[in-house]
């Protein structure tokens, strides 16, 4: 498995697709987003990021969430081989 | 008996609670419409049941203001409704599962479940009553569909209480429910899908946006205008002035009665904007001037809130929103403010920390003028030219970021980081948007009216007895002397502390330049905010904070206004 296959939300592409790995944060942190169905195991689309270290846009199921670009970088993600 | 309608942000609970209670709530397509909460009753069988609309909430273990009003109330209810977004079952479930834990029984309202069959969404209802234990109702809040059937089946509410160890196997059992019950079925690329698509795009977002602020100033402005030309101006001219005219005569044309009721006359004759009367300046800035703002802009609200437009205006923003400290989120409040400060600052409950809150508040008191007030502004400073009441607005704005900057810098802590879900692109269903304008126009006219009256009122006793110059006197060397602007004017500045639009009423026979409205208005927008907005911000601010942030708007008009007065 090459180095490139995991990454964080933050530094992947917008359009790929992959599966969360990680939270790479405290309880807190790991709370709050598996309030808004993002843990690990689920299958995660990035839509959009913003310029200038702005927020990041992820589809998760059926919903959109936007995060802050510190949090997008606490998620590691493997990226699906086929994308 | 007390029914609490739960369920996460954005669901439609306030819809249901409409559709089941008759009582007319605010709701919008954006998570955390709900800041308080509302009551209603609805008859079952013999007995008057309370259903209590709760602010949205993805979990019991609360992580904002809103969502630990959410998790308190629980203790309240004896039975739930949990309204599930059928589109977002799995998320959804997640505070389901956590709140069949409890002993309160809880019914299920599978909402949206139109939206979930355009989507290709399927969902085995009878499949999931079994596995969780309680009845599942299919609704549709917008058009009613289902909620017969939701009240028909409240008593079968049931309590199973099954109790996780962890949120692991919690999730672990919502997985097995999601693939038992739920199936997905080809669709096609929507209009939404390409909409979303370009709105999520940072050039298309920002592009988008812009568009939507120039458009919704113009056609607000254009509504506003033509209710004030077509409607109100021909019914006061025509209508109103004669009669007042009539009562003139008979109350003798002059005295303290006459004064009080219809004013004086100029040129024997009523001015609207000057003679200041309860009847004539009193009732005219209401119904003549404001009244027709505050429609035009809570139904362009009203529409932009449903589309689900706000919380993607808030993502484009959150970059900027950091550096006055704050994030995208606090857009919303930011909006609502431009219709009422009241509302705006119990919005900030959406804000996470005390600090956000505090920021949110101070700033929207001071850079974010009302309706009521921008409607005054345009209509009297207009009067010179609409590049002077882009230098108010202009003024504003400046202020707004500087002394978000400067509060970013001072105030201690840190901004949290934007964590929001962003929902579909809805038509608006304009049902909701009517009630929705309906409710707010009429709360505001019952809220407003009083004090516009009350302020009219304590000008014109206060003017007999002589105390305004008595007060002109006494402000002068700061009104004068920092400001440029006649002694006079401290008086509409104080009666801005009753009402900002009867205070700029009062400015309008003063003969003032052009500097000199532009000057004095601003002061009034930036200064104290008006008796309402006070009392919220103490209530949601505490005693000291709202002091701290009474002393910051001071200042901040203070600086303001003689700076203006140097450079224009």
């Amino acid at each position: 498995m090459s180095q490139e296959t995991q990454l964080t939300l933050g530094r992947m592409e917008v359009g790929q697709t992959g599966t969360i790995i990680q939270i790479l944060g405290g309880r807190g942190l790991t709370q709050r987003l598996e309030a808004l169905g993002i843990r690990p195991g689920k299958k995660v689309t990035k839509i959009s990021s913003m310029l200038f270290r702005g927020p990041v846009t992820l589809r998760v199921n059926h919903t959109q969430v936007a995060l802050g670009f510190g949090m997008a970088n606490k998620i590691l993600i493997e990226i699906d081989k086929s994308a | 008996m007390k029914i609490l309608l739960m369920g996460n942000p954005n669901v439609g609970k306030s819809v249901l609670f409409t559709r089941l209670t008759g009582t007319r709530t605010i709701a919008s397509n954006y998570p955390g419409t709900t800041v308080g909460f509302t009551r209603g009753y609805l008859k079952l069988g013999e007995e008057q049941v309370e259903i209590i609309d709760v602010p949205g909430t993805y979990t019991l273990e609360p992580t904002s203001k809103a969502e630990q009003i959410a998790a308190e109330m629980l203790k309240e209810g004896d039975l739930v409704i949990d309204v599930v977004d059928a589109t977002n079952l799995e998320r959804n479930l997640n505070l389901t599962l956590q709140l069949l834990e409890r002993q309160v029984p809880v019914i299920v309202a599978l909402n949206m479940w139109d939206d979930a069959h355009h989507r290709g969404i399927n969902i085995d209802v009878a499949r999931l009553e079994e596995l969780l234990g309680v009845p599942v109702v299919p609704t549709v809040g917008v058009t009613g569909q289902g909620i017969r059937e939701l009240v028909s089946r409240l008593p079968e509410a049931a309590a199973p209480q099954v109790i996780y160890s962890s949120s692991d196997e919690r999730w672990a059992k919502i997985g097995d429910i999601v693939s038992q019950v739920q199936s997905l079925s080809h669709r096609h690329h929507t209009w939404r899908d390409v909409l979303e698509d370009a709105s999520n795009h940072p050039a298309g977002g920002a592009a988008i946006a812009l568009l939507v602020l120039v458009a919704t100033f113009w056609v607000i402005r254009l509504i506003g205008e033509g209710i004030i030309n077509y409607v109100t101006d021909p019914l006061f001219n025509w209508l109103w002035t004669p009669l007042l005219m009539k009562l003139s005569h008979l109350l003798g044309s002059t005295g303290f009665w006459h004064d009080i009721l219809v004013g004086k006359l100029i040129n024997e004759d009523i001015d609207y904007l000057q003679s200041m009367g309860l009847l004539s300046t009193g009732l005219y800035i209401e119904f003549g001037v404001v009244i027709p703002y505050i429609v035009s802009f809570y139904l362009i609200l009203g529409i932009l809130e449903d589309i689900g437009y706000l919380p993607r205006l808030a993502v484009l923003m959150d970059t900027f929103m950091h550096r006055i400290g704050l994030h995208g989120y606090a857009i919303i409040p930011t909006m609502l403010g431009l219709g009422c400060n009241v509302p705006a600052v119990m919005a900030t409950r959406i804000l996470e920390s005390r600090r956000e809150r505090f920021i949110a508040a101070t700033l929207i008191s001071i850079g974010i003028p009302c309706a009521a007030l921008q409607a005054m502004i345009i209509g009297l400073v207009g009067q010179q030219g609409m590049q002077y009441v882009a230098l108010v607005y202009g003024s504003l704005f400046i202020s707004w970021i500087i002394i978000g900057l400067i509060l970013n810098y001072t105030v201690k802590g840190f901004s949290p980081e934007l964590i929001i879900e962003i929902p579909p692109y809805r038509l608006p269903p304009w049902q909701v948007i009517g009630e929705k304008l309906w409710l707010r126009v009429s709360s505001f006219i019952k809220e407003a009216l009083p004090i516009v009256l009350g302020a009219v009122l304590v000008v014109n006793i206060l003017y007999t007895v002589g105390i305004f110059d008595f007060m002109a006197n006494i402000a002068a060397p700061i009104v004068s002397g920092l400001f440029g602007l006649p002694k006079e004017t401290v008086v509409a500045l104080a009666i801005g502390f009753l009402r900002k639009d009867v205070a700029v009423g009062m400015l309008a026979p003063l003969g003032l330049t052009a500097t000199q409205l532009v000057i004095s208005t601003t002061v009034l927008a930036m200064s104290f905010p008006c008796v309402a907005t006070f009392v919220i911000l103490a209530r949601e601010l505490g005693a000291r904070d709202m002091l701290k942030a009474t002393g910051i708007m001071i200042a901040s008009a203070l600086i303001v206004g003689s700076l203006q007065n140097l450079i224009l």
